[in-house]
Parts: structure tokens; C-alpha cells; sequence
């Protein structure tokens, strides 16, 4: 029972881990239709953002959240303003070049703050673990769990409960009859883009204390992150989040029976297989076309 | 431009003539055979500045370069500079072999220093071997590698664990936990692992492999957890190991129950991971940066001044520095028209050399090299500390683990 116990709270802390790097990509590529290859640089960057502010300023990793969200959002919005917004329709040449600012900006980093694997500190009084249910877990990783479902109940009120997110929809639906009621779609887009990228890189920076921080750390997060969304459905937040976690409760209970490797492959397999006899994902939203 | 037949066969004449003299080595067998030229000799420096193991492979580039300096500063080798001739290989094997090929082909280098991973080395091997060049192989490796055109100058096996493993069966119990990153390294390490717990009355409880770059343990500490071994020996590579220290830290594991007994982590891994990670669990390996010898405080202080006061030195870059001035050893003895890459692998055997680690010694026979094995545990401030150092210098055995197997200087013998 215990074991049972064990396995199931780890499964929910690797899925609250795929939740954290898939929300911002599912809002990008699920409400925008970008397919941004640079996710995964993102969330790099967010990383090297705590590590920066811990070494200049001494910021620890829960203080520092706030102004990492702020400047990676800052910096997403000037991709999507003087990259992106030049690609319109042009789905492609966005993936192309996403690909190029993802390959230029771990590049960039690494010139800049060096290729080696760089430390960010755990915040003291989440270091430890506690006992639930009589099985031990690491403080940390609870802290992980309510992050991601605090950030996903946010992301669902903005898209549902605000204005903007209300124009998002329009544009969603039709841009140009949103339009013509004088919804500007270019500014939303930028600041949905630059949501996404935010929320990237509040994930570098929350899963930096557990994992390591390299230029290339990216890559792997960016492939985790398209599994969960196609999985969850495109353009579905209630999906990803479902997704998320039945990746994490799936690869973990294998990686337990067998290992990691055999986990990878059949989690793998079974969204290929998945997604041959549902295209649209486990939850898919009707739209009226 | 119609090209007529009288013309084509003139154009045919005329380069075929300037074939037959232009380019004399189609003819002379072995004259651009790679050779010291007009007062410089040129090396090659293969480390990857770019991709995945960028992250290990910018400290061996600059352990390297350090050496090199070191060397130019006092006069070079008989006068003549060493010029390094540094190529990007970006962490890929395919693009290790073309820059191989274009160092030692289109840059004649004497010899190339490179490499960190065995899939690499690998890769650049058949070049190598072919052009009759020589590669000089700074990391603990696999073993059951028989090349006479690698130099190698990291512990294989025997120097790893010949010491290691009866030392934490004593010292923790029998029950071992294997885990290591799914290649080639980790599944050799573990093999001879095996056989040693086999003599030794040790016992494994479980042997698993994760994919590499890794950076999700949680399952794997939960399988701890329920097999409860008494030490877990670790091959994983990499960014991985940061990510297991960090997780089996973070999950409430006691080092002192269930240390973690390790052949790759490194100063480099400590620093990313943090003190508090990596305290209490345990290294084998020839070097370690706290290493008390004159010529390591030499080595640490040149680096950090050459390359930042951040910098940490370790295992693979300590032979990095080593084996170049190893290179320059075997230069030296002989004449400037002589210095061909076969002549220098002949020249470096039996070679010693006052490293920071200690006296070391290229094996004759199999080319390795002849290390002095240590133990030691990590502290919270980020270094080790010292417990086991090896009395005497130990014989590097590529193939510990293949009885009847001997990597002999004609090359591999089986004996059967």
C-alpha cells in the first residue's frame, strides 16, 4: 500500500513537472496555432534568469519568480513583435523560425554566461521532505504540484474570465470579423505570446532546483511539452492539464516496473498509437467553423 | 562552349601532365605524412565548444590550450612552437571524424589531443588509423580498446575499482544498487563491477540503465527505497548526474545509509548540483583538485589565473595538462626531421611524467597509462576530501574484464 501510495504521488509530481513546462506552449500553440520550436529556450532562459538574479543580486529562487516572469514575457513579446507578427498565416516559416531564435539564443547564452552547468539554489525551508501518508516526499516537489495547478487555475481565468482572453477567443474563432468589431489582434497576439513565454520561464526557474542548467536543457522540455498538449487535444487547457498527468502517473509507474528507457518508448508508443485513432487529442473543443 | 574531341583530348594531356607533378603524393606513397615544418609543430585540439557535452569538453579545450601555453612560454619544444590548431566537433561523432580527418589530412597536425566521449573516439578512430596519425584520449573510459594510434591517458576499469569496490563492501555491506546511462560506459564499468562483487562476496540487487541527458529520477529513488542496498554505484553521465544527486537529495535520502559510490562525478558535477547535494557520497578516481603536490598547486593556480577564479579543475582535465606535456616529452627525443606521428608513439612509451596526480607512465604494451587510484568523499563546500590513496602507481588493464585477453604491443592477443 505504501509502495502504491509512493508511486502514485510521484507520478502526480512528474506530471505537475509536464504541466508546468506545457502550460505556456499550449496557450501559444493551442490559441495562437504556433508551433514554437523555441519553447524550450525559453524555459532555458527563465533558468539562467533565477541563476543570474542569485548570483548578481543574491535573489533567492521564490523572490526572484515575479521578475523572471516579467522579463522572459518581456522578451517573448519582442520575438513575437519583430519576428512572429511578420509570419501571419504562414505556418512553416513560423516553425523555421522559431527554430533559428531557439538555436541563436543557446548560442547566445552560452557565450554569454558560459557552457557549463550552472547551480540554482533550492529555497531552505522547501529542502526538506515530509511524510503523507506515511510515505516520504520531498517538500520541494509538493511546492512543484500546487505551482502548476496555481498557475493553470490563473491561465483558465484569463482565457475565460477577462477581457482579453474574451478578444482571444474572437480572434480564435475569426480574426477578421473580430476585427471589423475592433478587437486588435495584433496586440492581443503579443501579449498572448508573451504570456506563453512567461509561463516558460516561470518553469526553467521552478524545476532549476531539482534538475541541472545547461544552454541545451531546453530541448529536452520542448519534446515533452508537444507530447502533452497533442495529447491533451490542441486548443484544450482542461486537456493539458489531464494529459500532463497521465503522462506523469504512466511513465512513472513504468519507469518503476521496468526503467526509463522502456518508459520513454511506451509512453511513446502509445501517443502515437493514440493520436492515429484520435487525431484530435483526449479533449478537443468544438468550434463552429 | 562545344568541346571537341581534339580539344578533350588535349585538356586530358595537359592536366594529366600536371597531375603526374603537381601532386607528387599521388605517386610517392606517404609524402604528405604529417610532419613538423618551418620552426612550429601543429596539434590538433578536438573538444567540443558547442552541443551536449560542451558542458565537460570547454574545461578539456582549456586544460589543453593551458599546457600549450605553458610549453610556448619556456621555449616551446627544441625552439620550435607547438601551434594548436582548435576545431569545433559540436558534440556530434560524424562531425568528430570530418574535423579528424581535415586536422590531420588538410592541417598535417603530428598529433590531435581530443575527445570525451567513447562514442566519439570511436568515431575518429578508422581516421587515425588509417592516416597512421595519433589521438591523444584524456577520459577514463570503458577499456577493451587495443589501438596503436591512441594514446590513453584516463583509468579504465582496473584503476576505477580495483581498490573501490572491496573498500565500500567493507566499509557499507554487500547489497549494491547499479545505475548508469544507457551506453557503452556504463554497461562495461558495470560488468567488471560484477565481477568483483562476484569475488569480493558483494551482491547486486538491481541493474538499470537510463536514457541519456535523463533528468527525472523519481521512480528510480522510489526503487531505492523498496530494494534498500546498501550503496548505489553510479555510471550515470552528465547533466543526469546533477539531476539524481539533486532528487535523491531533495527526497530525504541519507548518504550515510545509502551513499551513492560513483566513477564520473567530478569537481565540474559538484559545483552544478551544490554542496548540500553531493556531501557525504563518494569518487574513485586518479585526481582530485584538493590533491596536495606541488605540481597540483602549480596546475590549479595556472588554470584559474588563465581561465577565471570560478574554475575548478578535475580528472579528465588534470590528463588533459598531463598528456601534453607528455607530447612534449616524447618530441624531445627525437631529431627534427623524425618527428612523424608513428615516431612519437614510439617515443612516448615507457615516457614518465611528474603530473599533478603523481609520477605517471605510458604502458608500453597497451599504451595506457599507469595512474595512482584515490578515494574520496564529497564535502558541502563543493571539494573532496581525501580518504584512500593508493600506496603504489597502478597497471592500467584495458581488458581486466576479458580473461585471456591482452592488449599486447603487436596488438590484441587471445589466449585461449
Amino acid at each position: 500500500m505504501d509502495q502504491f501510495i509512493q508511486q502514485f504521488l510521484t507520478g502526480l509530481s512528474i506530471g505537475s513537472i509536464l504541466l508546468l513546462v506545457a502550460i505556456g506552449l499550449s496557450i501559444i500553440y493551442g490559441a495562437m496555432g504556433i508551433i514554437n520550436l523555441a519553447h524550450g529556450e525559453f524555459v532555458m532562459l527563465g533558468a539562467y534568469t533565477a541563476w543570474f538574479l542569485q548570483v548578481q543580486f543574491g535573489m533567492g529562487l521564490l523572490t526572484s519568480l515575479v521578475p523572471i516572469f516579467l522579463l522572459v514575457a518581456a522578451f517573448g513579446w519582442l520575438i513575437e513583435r519583430f519576428v512572429l507578427s511578420f509570419l501571419n498565416n504562414r505556418p512553416l516559416d513560423t516553425i523555421l523560425a522559431t527554430w533559428g531564435v531557439g538555436i541563436m539564443l543557446q548560442q547566445a547564452v552560452r557565450l554569454t554566461a558560459g557552457g557549463e552547468l550552472r547551480y540554482v539554489k533550492m529555497p531552505e525551508i522547501l529542502s526538506n521532505s515530509t511524510d503523507i501518508l506515511g510515505v516520504q516526499i520531498s517538500l520541494y516537489r509538493i511546492f512543484l504540484l500546487a505551482a502548476s495547478l496555481v498557475l493553470f487555475a490563473a491561465t483558465w481565468l484569463l482565457m475565460n474570465r477577462t477581457t482579453v482572453g474574451m478578444k482571444l477567443r474572437a480572434i480564435i474563432q475569426d480574426r477578421s470579423v473580430a476585427a471589423s468589431f475592433g478587437v486588435n489582434a495584433r496586440r492581443i497576439y503579443g501579449l498572448t505570446f508573451a504570456y506563453g513565454a512567461g509561463l516558460a520561464g516561470l518553469a526553467g526557474a521552478l524545476v532549476s532546483p531539482l534538475k541541472s542548467v545547461s544552454p541545451e536543457m531546453g530541448t529536452g522540455y520542448v519534446i515533452d511539452a508537444f507530447m502533452v498538449v497533442v495529447l491533451g487535444g490542441v486548443q484544450s487547457l482542461v486537456g493539458t492539464v489531464a494529459s500532463a498527468f497521465v503522462l506523469g502517473e504512466l511513465s512513472g509507474v513504468i519507469a518503476f516496473l521496468q526503467n526509463d528507457t522502456v518508459a520513454k518508448a511506451i509512453v511513446l508508443l502509445a501517443i502515437v498509437v493514440l493520436i492515429r485513432f484520435r487525431p484530435q487529442g483526449m479533449f478537443a473543443t468544438r468550434v463552429r467553423a | 562552349m562545344k568541346l571537341t574531341r581534339r580539344q578533350l583530348l588535349r585538356n586530358t594531356a595537359v592536366f594529366g601532365a600536371f597531375a603526374s607533378t603537381g601532386f607528387p603524393h599521388i605517386w610517392i606513397k606517404n609524402a604528405d605524412l604529417a610532419s613538423a615544418a618551418a620552426g612550429e609543430i601543429k596539434v590538433g585540439v578536438l573538444f567540443s565548444l558547442t552541443g551536449t557535452t560542451a558542458i565537460i569538453e570547454e574545461s578539456l579545450n582549456k586544460a589543453t590550450l593551458l599546457a600549450i601555453e605553458e610549453i610556448n612560454a619556456t621555449g616551446g619544444i627544441k625552439g620550435m612552437k607547438i601551434v594548436p590548431v582548435v576545431e569545433d566537433p559540436a558534440s556530434d561523432p560524424a562531425t568528430f571524424a570530418d574535423k579528424a580527418r581535415k586536422l590531420v589530412v588538410g592541417d598535417k597536425c603530428v598529433s590531435v589531443f581530443g575527445s570525451y566521449t567513447s562514442a566519439s573516439r570511436k568515431a575518429v578512430l578508422p581516421v587515425f588509423e588509417r592516416q597512421h596519425n595519433l589521438y591523444w584520449y584524456p577520459t577514463l573510459y570503458e577499456g577493451r580498446e587495443c589501438s596503436k594510434n591512441v594514446i590513453y591517458t584516463g583509468a579504465v576499469p582496473n584503476q576505477q575499482q580495483d581498490e573501490f569496490i572491496p573498500w565500500l563492501i567493507n566499509k557499507f555491506g554487500k547489497k549494491f544498487y547499479l545505475i548508469g546511462s544507457n551506453y557503452i560506459y556504463p554497461k562495461e564499468e558495470n560488468n567488471y563491477c560484477k565481477k568483483l562483487l562476484q569475488k569480493h562476496g558483494g551482491e547486486v540487487v538491481a541493474e538499470e540503465y537510463v536514457p541519456l541527458g535523463h533528468s527525472e529520477f523519481s521512480s528510480v529513488i522510489n526503487k531505492f527505497k523498496s530494494t534498500q542496498p546498501n550503496v548505489i554505484f553510479s555510471t550515470v553521465v552528465g547533466d543526469s548526474v546533477v539531476a539524481l544527486h539533486r532528487q535523491y537529495h531533495a527526497a530525504g535520502l541519507d548518504p550515510e545509509k545509502m551513499p551513492m559510490a560513483s566513477l564520473t562525478t567530478s569537481e565540474n558535477e559538484v559545483a552544478a548540483m551544490g554542496g548540500e547535494a553531493a556531501a557525504g557520497h563518494f569518487t574513485s578516481a586518479p585526481y582530485f583538485m584538493v590533491y596536495k603536490s606541488p605540481e597540483n598547486e602549480k596546475f590549479v593556480a595556472a588554470y584559474k589565473k588563465r581561465w577565471g577564479a570560478d574554475k575548478v579543475t578535475h580528472f579528465v582535465s588534470e590528463a588533459c595538462y598531463f598528456q601534453v606535456h607528455l607530447f612534449k616529452q616524447a618530441v624531445e627525443k627525437l631529431a627534427v626531421s623524425d618527428i612523424t606521428p608513428p615516431n612519437i608513439r614510439d617515443a612516448v612509451k615507457g615516457q614518465e611524467t611528474l603530473a599533478p596526480q603523481g609520477k605517471v607512465r605510458i604502458e608500453p604494451e597497451n599504451l595506457h597509462t599507469w595512474l595512482w587510484p584515490k578515494i574520496a568523499q564529497a564535502q558541502s563546500d563543493g571539494q573532496f576530501k581525501i580518504l584512500v590513496q593508493a600506496k603504489d602507481w597502478l597497471k592500467p588493464l584495458p581488458y581486466a574484464a576479458y580473461p585471456g585477453q591482452v592488449c599486447s604491443e603487436k596488438g590484441l592477443v587471445v589466449q585461449n
